[in-house]
C-alpha cells in the first residue's frame, strides 16, 4: 500500500457544515403545514389523576387538537423494553401519556397540538388536571424494602434479581469459601449517584404522515431499532415507516431510546394528517428524558496479606425509576462482567436487583453498567491497598493479568483477547511523574499544609464493540449485535458507503472514509458516507456501546474486501489476464509479473457501460456485508489523577491528569483524543459536579442547567493523553472501541484521589459528587469521630 | 390569556449584512426571531436558562446569548450569526481552527462557542489558557472536554495576529 | 422557552418610562437588560402584561465623575463597568465584584441597576454596593429621592424601588485610600455565589486602620458586617490575627441550606472568605 490514511490526524469531513450553520438538527426542519406540541407534565412523582378538563385548551386559538392519556389509550401500546433479564422479570405498562397514574415528576399527561409552539405553550397552560397524591417512594434502599410501592398494582417494587456465580459457571471458586478463607475482608458499599447525559442538543422530532409513508425525523442514536421499536409499539408495517436522524447534537446513550415524545409525536401527526413537530426545553429534557447510573453498590473483597486477591462479592441494587426503558434492566448487566477489570482472582459473585422509584427512568448512559463497575472494582482496590498498607500501584500490579497470559478468560467468564496494562501503567506513571508527586505529598502531610495532595489511581478494561449476537442472545438481550455495510463504486469511481451505525459527533464520515480510503486506495475525499436514514441504510443496529468502529468499521472492511474480489474478476477480464495473477494494490489491479494494470475507477466504468464484462458477471461492484463480532474489543488504560484538597473549605481541585489508553491500532489518533478528552469531562464531571437531586416530594431540584452542573471550559484542566497500542486481536483492523474509556476510568481517579488527600485524617469513604460541602462535612464527621476515638490526627 | 393587547412590533435588523424588516410579537426571543422567522437555523438552542451559550450570535459587535434577549431589543441592531462570519467563501480563522483543532464533536455548540471565541480575541488578541477557559465560561460543551476548543482559540489567535 | 405574551413598551426618555410603569401598575415590569427576567418568563414563573424596556433611554447609561463620588448610570452594563476607568479607579470593588458576574455574554446584556434591583441574594453587586456605600437615586412619577445602600434591600428579591419607580443612578462614594477585593465561592465557574464576601480596608502600615464586610447570600439580603469591621480595625495584617478578627462574621446571619451547602457549612465559608477578601484586598493597589 502506498496510500496511508489510516493512523492519519487527519481534520473532519462533517465539520463544514456545522462550523458554518449549515448544520441539520431535527429542530431546524420547517414542514409545510406544520403542526407544534406542547407537553402538559405531571407536577407530582406519584399521583392518581382524577380527571383532565381540556376543554379551554381546545378552544384556544391557534389549537388543533389535545390528547390525553384517555385519547390515546388504545393506541399507544406500552412503551419497549428490549431486555427482559429474568424470565420473571415485573415491569409495568409504559404508556407515553400517562392514562390514569403519574408515576414520575414530569411524566406527561397530555399533549396539545397547535399551529405555533407558542400557541401550544400557552394553551398547555389551560389544561386542568386534577391529581389525588399519593405517597412516592424515592430512595433505592426504600425501594427494595418494598414498604411503599412506586407501582401499586405491580405488588412489588422489585423488577428482577440477576446472579452470576463463577463457581456455577465453571469459571471459578465459591465466593463465601474465598472470603472465608482469605487473610483480609474489605467490605464498602458506594453510591453511583443518579445522572442525567445532558447531550447538548435537546431531543426533537419532526413527523411527516403526508405521502404513503410515515417519515420520522428525530435526535436519535438508533434510527433503526426505533423504526423497528416504533412498528411493533405502534403496530405500524415496517415497510410505510423512515426514521431519519439528521444531524444529532450528542447522545451519551440519552439518545438510545424510544420515547414518549416521539410515539406521541406519531399520534398527532396521524391524528391530525399534518407535520407535526415536539422540540423538548432543557428544563424538560433534564427532568424526563432518561437518567444514568443510580446504583448502590455493595462489595466484599479478599486477599491475602501480601495483596493476591482471592475474591470478590457484589451485591447491586439499581434504580431503574418509574418504567423501564429500552435497555434499562441490562444496564446493570453490562457491569456484571466488569467488576474484576484488569484482575485476576479465583472467586466472583455479582447479584443484581433492579427497583423501581418514582423518579425519572433510567437507561444508557455514557458506558451503561461499565463505569460503575470500574468505580467500585478501583475504589476498593484503593481501600485494599490503604488496609494493607501497599502502593495502589503496586497491588495492582500484584493482581493484574500480565501480558504475556492474553488470550484470558476472567472469573466473570469474558475472554479478554489482547493487554498490555504493564505498558500503559508505567508509560503513564512516567508521563505523571508519580514518585515526585508522592513526594510532594508527603512533604504536604509532614507541614501539614492547609491544601493536600491526592494521588487517584484507576486502571481499567471494558468490554466494547457490542455485540458478539450469541452473546447478546445467552444474557436475554432482545436483538443482535451485528452491522452491516454497503460499498458502492460509482461510474466515476467515487465511492459511497452506506453504514448501519449513525453518528452523533464521533466522526464517523471521516473515519470510514478514512478505511476505505485505504482499503480501495482510492482518495479520501472521494469517499461518501451515508448514514442515519432507514432509507438509505437499511440494515443496522446504530451506535451505542462503543460498536460503530470495532462492528460497523469491520463490516465496511468486509464488504470493501467483497468489491476487490468481483473487480478482480473484471480486471483479469480487461487485461486478458488469469484471474490469478491479479494484484491489488492501492486502488490498482495489475498481472503479476507486467507492468499492465487498470484502476478501480477504469474497472467501475466498464462495469457500469456493462459492454464486455466477463460471461455471468452480474454488471456490479456494489459489495453488501454484515459483521458479527467473535467477541467483544476490551481497550484498557490507566489514568492518574492529582487532586488538591482545600482541607479548610473542602475544594477539591484537578491539578494534573494524565491516562494512557490502549485502544489498539488508531484509525484517526485527532478524533481518539477527542474522544478521550470528552470522555474525562463527563467522567470528571460524576466525581466533582453533577448529581441528579430530587426533593422529599420527589421533585427534581437540579431541573435546570443552574443547578445541574455541567462543567465549562473554567472548570477543567487540560489533560495528558497518552497511548499505547495493543492491537485487538479479535478484528483484522485491530482496533477497541474509544467512546466510553476516558469515562469510565476517570471517576474512580478523582474520587481516589480526593480521598488519598483526606485519608490521613480518619476518611475512608466519600460519596459522589465530591463537592466542597460533601468533602468539608466528611472531614468534620472524621475529625469528631478521631476526636472521640482517639485517632491521631 | 388574560394578557395584555399583544400588539405586534414592527422591527428592523441588519443580520450577517442583510437588512430584514418584520411585524413581530414582542416576546419572540431574538433566537427565534433568527431561527423561525429569518430561516437562520446555524444558531442553535441549547437551553433555557442562559448557560449554555450554544446561541451566542454578536449583537452590534459584542456576544450576547440570542435566548436572552427579545428581537424588539435588536431594533436597530447589527447581528452577525455564525452563518455570516465567512467570507467571499473563506472560512473564519476561526472557523478554520476550530476545524483544524477537531475543537467539535457533535457541533451543537459549535456556533456559539465560535461566536465567544470571536468576541474574547476582540478583547484579548493572545490569550494564555487561563484567559481562554475563563472567557468561555458561559458555553457549555458535552463532547470535547474544551481541551481542542481552547487550542483552536489559541491558534486562531496566533494565525490572524489577533484580528479576527 | 416561550414567555407569555406582553406588551412592550421601549422608552426613549426618563419621563415616559416613569409615565409607562405607572401606567401599568401591579402588571408591569421593567426590562433592565433581562439577563434575570428574560429566563424567568421563558420558565414562566413570572408573567407581566407589560414590560418597559429601559434599553433605549441614553440618560440611565454610562459612568460620570461627579467629585468626591462617580456616578453609574443604572443601565450601565456589566462589561461597561467592569472596564470603565472612572470605575477602576475610584469604586475598583464594584469593577472587582461585577467581573465575576456570570458570564462574559451575560455581562455585555446585563446592566448594574438591574441586578441591584433583582436583588438575588446570591447576586454579586449588593454586597459590594453596600460595603461602597452607594446611594440609589431613584425615580417616580413624584420626583426623585436617594437610598442608601443599607435601606435600599428590604426582602428576598425586594427592593425600595415601588412599582411605579425606576432606579436611576448609583452614587458611589470614591474610595479614596482603600484596598478591595471580593472573594466569591462556587463549584463552578458561572454558577451563582454560594457565599460572597466583599472587603474594604484602610491601612496603616501593617495594621488594618478601618474595615468594611459585606456578605453574600449569607441571608435575604447583603448583610454589613459591623461587628467584624470592628474587631478588625486595628488588627495586623496576618492571616492569623485576621482569622481570628473575622471568626464571628456570620454570627446570627441566617443563610440559605441547599445541595451546595447546609448554614453551617455557609457561615463557615463567610469566614474563610472573608480572611481571604481582607488579606487579597490589601495586596490590591489602593484605590484613588
Amino acid at each position: 500500500m502506498t496510500v496511508t490514511q489510516i493512523g492519519a490526524p487527519l481534520a473532519r469531513k462533517e465539520d463544514q457544515r456545522l462550523i458554518t450553520g449549515r448544520s441539520r438538527y431535527t429542530d431546524n426542519m420547517v414542514l409545510p403545514g406544520m403542526l407544534h406540541l406542547a407537553m402538559v407534565r405531571s407536577p407530582f412523582a406519584h399521583a392518581k389523576i382524577e380527571a383532565i378538563d381540556a376543554s379551554e385548551a381546545k378552544s384556544a386559538p391557534g389549537v388543533i387538537a389535545v390528547l390525553t392519556g384517555n385519547d390515546v389509550a388504545d393506541s399507544q401500546g406500552s412503551l419497549p423494553n428490549a431486555w427482559p433479564i429474568t424470565p420473571d422479570q415485573q415491569a409495568p405498562a409504559h404508556p407515553a401519556i400517562a392514562v390514569d397514574r403519574v408515576s414520575f415528576t414530569g411524566e406527561i399527561v397530555a399533549c396539545v397540538v397547535a399551529r405555533s409552539a407558542a400557541a401550544a405553550r400557552d394553551a398547555s397552560e389551560l389544561i386542568d388536571v386534577d391529581y389525588d397524591d399519593l405517597e412516592p417512594v424515592l430512595d433505592i434502599e426504600q425501594a427494595a424494602a418494598d414498604d411503599v410501592l412506586a407501582h401499586p398494582d405491580l405488588g412489588t417494587n422489585r423488577s428482577a434479581t440477576w446472579v452470576f456465580d463463577s463457581a456455577e459457571a465453571g469459571t471459578g471458586g465459591a465466593i463465601d469459601q474465598s472470603l472465608a478463607d482469605s487473610d483480609v475482608v474489605v467490605e464498602r458499599a458506594y453510591h453511583q449517584q443518579r445522572l442525567i447525559p445532558a447531550f447538548m442538543e435537546p431531543r426533537s422530532t419532526v413527523v411527516d404522515p403526508t405521502g404513503e409513508q410515515l417519515t420520522i425525523w428525530t435526535s436519535t442514536q438508533v434510527p433503526h431499532i426505533l423504526k423497528l421499536m416504533l412498528c411493533m409499539t405502534l403496530g405500524l408495517p415496517e415497510s410505510k415507516v423512515r426514521v431519519v436522524a439528521p444531524d444529532v447534537g450528542g447522545g451519551f446513550g440519552g439518545k438510545l431510546q424510544v420515547t414518549p415524545e416521539e410515539v406521541i409525536c406519531i399520534l398527532a401527526a396521524r391524528q391530525t394528517g399534518k407535520p407535526c413537530k415536539f422540540t423538548e426545553t432543557r428544563s424538560e429534557s433534564l427532568l424526563a428524558a432518561h437518567h444514568g447510573r443510580a446504583q448502590v453498590q455493595k462489595l466484599r473483597i479478599g486477599a491475602s496479606r501480601d495483596g493476591t486477591v482471592t475474591g470478590l462479592d457484589v451485591r447491586l441494587l439499581a434504580d431503574m425509576g418509574a418504567y423501564l426503558g429500552l435497555v434499562t434492566s441490562g444496564v446493570p448487566i453490562l457491569g456484571a462482567f466488569m467488576f474484576n477489570g484488569i484482575y485476576k482472582f479465583d472467586a466472583y459473585r455479582f447479584e443484581c436487583t433492579n427497583v423501581f422509584t418514582n423518579r425519572a427512568w433510567t437507561d444508557a448512559y455514557r458506558g451503561a453498567g461499565r463505569p460503575e463497575a470500574t468505580y467500585a472494582i478501583e475504589r476498593i482496590m484503593d481501600d485494599l491497598a490503604d488496609e494493607l498498607g501497599m502502593d495502589p500501584i503496586d497491588l495492582r500490579r500484584k493482581n493484574w493479568i500480565a501480558h504475556e497470559e492474553f488470550p484470558y478468560s476472567t472469573v466473570s467468564s469474558l475472554e479478554y483477547d489482547t493487554g498490555n496494562y504493564e505498558a500503559a501503567t508505567d508509560k503513564a506513571l512516567e508521563l505523571f511523574g508519580y514518585d515526585e508527586l508522592r513526594a510532594e505529598q508527603q512533604r504536604r502531610r509532614s507541614n501539614n499544609d492547609q491544601v493536600q495532595l491526592g494521588i487517584g489511581v484507576s486502571t481499567f478494561t471494558e468490554m466494547c464493540g457490542l455485540a458478539p449476537s450469541r452473546v447478546l442472545g445467552s444474557l436475554d438481550y432482545g436483538a443482535g449485535g451485528w452491522e452491516h455495510a454497503q460499498v458502492r463504486v460509482l461510474p466515476t469511481g467515487n465511492v459511497e458507503v452506506v453504514t448501519g451505525v449513525s453518528p452523533h459527533g464521533q466522526g464517523h464520515e471521516t473515519t470510514f472514509s478514512q478505511i476505505v480510503a485505504d482499503r480501495l486506495g482510492v482518495s479520501f475525499d472521494n469517499v461518501e458516507i451515508l448514514h442515519g436514514d432507514t432509507q438509505v441504510s437499511q440494515k443496522g443496529l446504530d451506535t451505542y456501546g462503543s460498536r460503530s468502529l470495532t462492528v460497523g468499521g469491520m463490516a465496511i472492511v468486509a464488504a470493501a474486501d467483497k468489491v476487490i474480489e468481483k473487480a478482480k474478476t473484471v480486471a483479469a477480464h480487461m487485461l486478458e489476464a488469469d484471474r490469478d495473477d491479479i494484484e491489488f494494490d492501492s486502488g490498482n489491479f495489475g498481472v503479476q509479473g507486467t507492468d499492465k494494470s487498470v484502476t478501480l475507477a477504469e474497472i467501475s466504468l466498464s462495469v457500469f457501460a456493462a459492454h464486455d464484462l466477463p460471461d455471468g458477471f452480474e454488471p456490479s461492484l456494489d459489495s453488501d456485508a454484515t459483521f458479527d463480532p467473535e467477541n467483544f474489543s476490551f481497550p484498557h488504560g490507566t489514568h492518574l489523577a492529582a487532586m488538591e484538597v482545600d482541607t479548610v473549605t473542602g475544594e477539591s481541585r484537578l491539578r494534573k491528569y494524565v491516562c494512557v489508553d490502549d485502544v489498539g491500532n488508531v484509525i484517526n489518533p485527532l478524533l481518539v483524543d477527542g474522544q478521550v478528552h470528552g470522555g474525562l469531562a463527563q467522567g470528571i464531571a460524576q466525581a466533582l459536579f453533577e448529581e441528579a437531586v430530587y426533593d422529599e416530594t420527589g421533585n427534581l431540584v437540579t431541573g435546570s442547567f443552574v443547578d445541574y452542573l455541567v462543567p465549562s471550559a473554567a472548570d477543567l484542566p487540560s489533560f495528558t493523553t497518552g497511548r499505547t497500542e495493543t492491537p485487538s486481536t479479535t478484528n483484522a483492523l485491530g482496533v477497541k472501541g474509544v467512546g466510553e474509556a476516558g469515562t469510565i476510568a476517570s471517576t474512580p481517579a478523582i474520587v481516589n484521589g480526593v480521598l488519598d488527600a483526606i485519608r490521613q485524617f480518619g476518611v475512608s469513604d466519600i460519596d459522589m459528587p465530591c463537592s466542597p460541602y460533601r468533602v468539608w462535612s466528611t472531614l468534620n464527621e472524621a475529625r469528631t469521630a478521631g476526636a472521640q476515638t482517639g485517632v491521631a490526627q | 390569556m388574560a394578557q395584555g393587547t399583544q400588539a405586534r412590533t414592527s422591527i428592523t435588523v441588519t443580520v450577517d449584512g442583510t437588512e430584514y424588516t418584520d411585524d413581530v410579537e414582542p416576546r419572540l426571543l431574538l433566537v427565534q426571531y433568527l431561527r423561525d422567522v429569518l430561516g437562520k437555523t446555524g444558531t442553535l438552542i441549547g437551553c433555557d436558562t442562559t448557560n449554555c451559550g450554544a446561541c451566542t450570535v454578536h449583537v452590534d459587535g459584542r456576544s450576547v446569548k440570542s435566548c436572552t434577549m427579545f428581537a424588539v431589543q435588536a431594533d436597530g441592531a447589527e447581528v452577525t450569526t455564525i452563518e455570516g462570519l465567512s467570507r467571499d467563501g473563506e472560512l473564519h480563522p476561526m472557523q478554520e481552527a476550530f476545524h483544524e483543532c477537531h475543537a467539535l464533536q457533535c457541533g451543537y455548540c459549535t456556533p456559539g462557542m465560535i461566536m465567544q471565541s470571536i468576541d474574547l480575541l476582540s478583547e484579548h488578541p493572545d490569550p494564555d489558557e487561563h484567559t481562554v477557559r475563563n472567557g468561555l465560561e458561559g458555553n457549555l460543551c458535552r463532547c470535547t472536554g474544551y481541551q481542542n476548543i481552547v487550542k483552536a482559540v489559541q491558534t486562531a489567535a496566533k494565525n490572524s495576529g489577533g484580528v479576527v | 422557552m416561550i414567555p407569555v405574551a406582553f406588551d412592550y413598551h421601549a422608552p426613549t426618555s426618563l419621563d415616559e418610562a416613569l409615565s409607562l410603569i405607572a401606567q401599568a401598575g401591579d402588571d408591569g415590569k421593567v426590562l433592565a437588560g433581562g439577563q434575570s427576567l428574560i429566563p424567568v418568563l421563558k420558565l414562566r414563573m413570572a408573567a407581566p402584561e407589560t414590560l418597559i424596556d429601559l434599553g433605549r433611554v441614553p440618560e440611565l447609561s454610562g459612568v460620570t465623575d461627579d467629585g468626591d463620588a462617580i456616578t453609574i448610570g443604572a443601565m450601565t452594563p456589566h462589561h461597561t463597568v467592569e472596564h470603565d476607568r472612572l470605575v477602576r479607579e475610584h469604586a475598583a470593588l464594584i469593577a472587582q465584584a461585577t467581573a465575576t458576574v456570570a458570564d462574559p455574554q451575560v455581562r455585555h446584556l446585563g446592566t448594574f441597576g438591574g441586578a441591584l434591583v433583582h436583588a438575588d441574594p446570591a447576586g454579586d453587586l449588593p454586597a459590594p454596593a453596600l460595603v461602597s456605600g452607594a446611594e440609589m437615586e431613584i425615580a417616580g412619577t413624584g420626583g426623585v429621592r436617594t437610598v442608601p445602600a443599607a435601606e435600599f434591600f428590604s426582602d428576598l428579591f425586594t427592593t425600595a424601588v415601588g412599582d411605579d419607580e425606576i432606579l436611576t443612578r448609583i452614587r458611589v462614594p470614591k474610595h479614596t485610600g482603600w484596598h478591595t477585593a471580593y472573594e466569591k465561592f462556587v463549584r463552578v465557574a458561572q454558577q451563582w455565589s454560594i457565599v460572597g464576601v466583599a472587603a474594604a480596608v484602610q491601612l496603616d502600615g501593617n495594621t488594618i486602620s478601618r474595615a468594611r464586610i459585606g456578605l453574600t447570600n449569607m441571608g435575604s439580603t447583603p448583610i454589613r458586617a459591623h461587628e467584624t469591621e470592628t474587631a478588625l480595625t486595628g488588627c495586623q495584617l496576618e492571616s492569623g490575627a485576621v482569622a481570628a478578627a473575622v471568626a464571628s462574621v456570620a454570627d446570627g446571619t441566617e443563610p440559605p441550606a441547599d445541595v451546595n451547602g447546609d448554614a453551617e457549612y455557609r457561615r463557615h465559608l463567610a469566614c474563610v472568605l472573608a480572611e481571604r477578601a481582607v488579606m487579597s484586598a490589601a495586596a490590591e493597589p489602593v484605590t484613588r
